[in-house]
């Protein structure tokens, strides 16, 4: 019986089947309870799924490499999805158009507390240069993020953990946050998760309502491109 | 489904040709995005299929990152050394951010409304 068992083993651990299909069940577990709980924000899908797939693959000794030939399918959709964006917007557009200037306003500021904060603290708090650097980009979406900390010294795949980190604490807090400073707007707070927690807080938004999900997805193409034009020449001057 | 999956598709070839075409340092699907909101706008909105399925999707967007979050099991070991510099600047700044940016958007709103050339749609 077992030596049978590890014959179907080693097949399945090198079929993309298998990461795939643990994926999709990683997440449905995890949606489950994030609904059990009313979406509470603690209670983050990204988050649990993570967690039970990188325990799974570290108690089986799976490698990542491994895992992600099967799950490469599913991250392929973030492409397509990412385009599909377009559609919230184009409905939300009367009210993205009537508040031109405080989305202008409001990236303006974001962008920069975002880098300059992030730089700060980790300096205060003894970070190296280079850790520094591979924070900065850390609220932008992580193929751009992941461009600036090339291009400005950092290191592109320590900014790439930075970038999943940021939306999933950004996914978190959003709510507690927006609701201690009486934030109530949904185009507001959309906007605000966008910037602040990229593709992550976006998928937050989105489960929260409509118009807060097409506020984020806006401010997350925005903050990527505006944040690709700042940094360089910010960390040009902080050298 | 096919036929709406396939316009995102097309989008965002024609986001990512683009792109590096130019050598613009926006990826592709986000050109594609932009591309696909103009053709919106001149076409009067998405058909009944493309709004259907985009919703499907983005109902879902959570899963998609699952994979690339997954890879962070790769990467944790870069982190030991200053794991408590990099997650008090992360949980800062990420706070910081959402206030500033809700704040500034809300000042300006209600600066638009003092003026009198308010939105009539702002709560």
């Amino acid at each position: 019986m077992t030596p049978q068992f590890g014959e179907i083993w080693v097949y399945l651990s090198a079929s993309p089947l298998l990461g795939l299909t643990i994926t999709l069940l990683a997440y449905q577990a995890a949606f489950w309870l994030y609904r059990r709980s009313g979406m509470n924000p603690l209670a983050n899908p990204v988050l649990i799924a993570v967690t039970i797939l990188v325990l799974l693959l570290t108690l089986t000794a799976t490698s990542y490499e491994t895992y992600f030939a099967g799950a490469q399918f599913v991250h392929f959709l973030l492409g397509p999805a990412t385009v599909a964006l377009a559609i919230p917007l184009y409905t939300q557009f009367s009210r993205v158009r009537a508040l031109l200037l405080p989305v202008f306003a409001g990236l303006v500021a974001g962008s920069l507390t975002a880098a300059l904060s992030a730089i700060v603290v980790a300096r205060l708090f003894g970070a190296s240069l280079p850790t520094q650097l591979s924070l900065a980009p850390k609220s932008v979406t992580t193929p751009i993020a992941m461009g600036i900390a090339e291009r400005i010294g950092g290191i592109p795949s320590l900014t790439a953990v930075l970038v999943i980190v940021t939306g999933i604490l950004g996914a978190v807090a959003a709510r507690y946050v927006l609701d201690a400073i009486k934030v109530r707007d949904p185009a507001i707070r959309g906007f605000a998760i966008g910037v602040a927690a990229h593709g992550i807080g976006t998928a937050r938004a989105f489960q929260v309502s409509e118009q807060a999900g097409a506020f984020a997805a806006l401010a997350m193409g925005l903050n990527g491109a505006l944040t690709a034009l700042l940094l360089p020449l910010l960390a040009g001057w902080m050298r | 489904m096919i036929a709406a999956l396939t316009q995102l598709l097309l989008f965002q070839l024609l986001g990512e040709v683009v792109a590096r075409g130019l050598g613009l340092p926006v990826p592709g699907p986000v050109l594609g995005m932009l591309f696909l909101f103009l053709a919106l706008a001149l076409r009067g909105g998405p058909g009944h299929e493309l709004q259907a399925t985009s919703q499907n999707l983005l109902q879902h967007l959570s899963l998609l990152f699952v994979p690339a979050g997954t890879g962070i099991m790769i990467h944790l070991h870069r982190v030991a050394d200053e794991w408590l510099p990099l997650l008090l600047s992360l949980a800062i700044s990420t706070v910081a951010t959402l206030v500033v940016t809700a704040l500034v958007m809300k000042l300006c709103m209600r600066g638009e409304a003092a003026s009198g050339n308010a939105p009539g749609d702002a709560p």
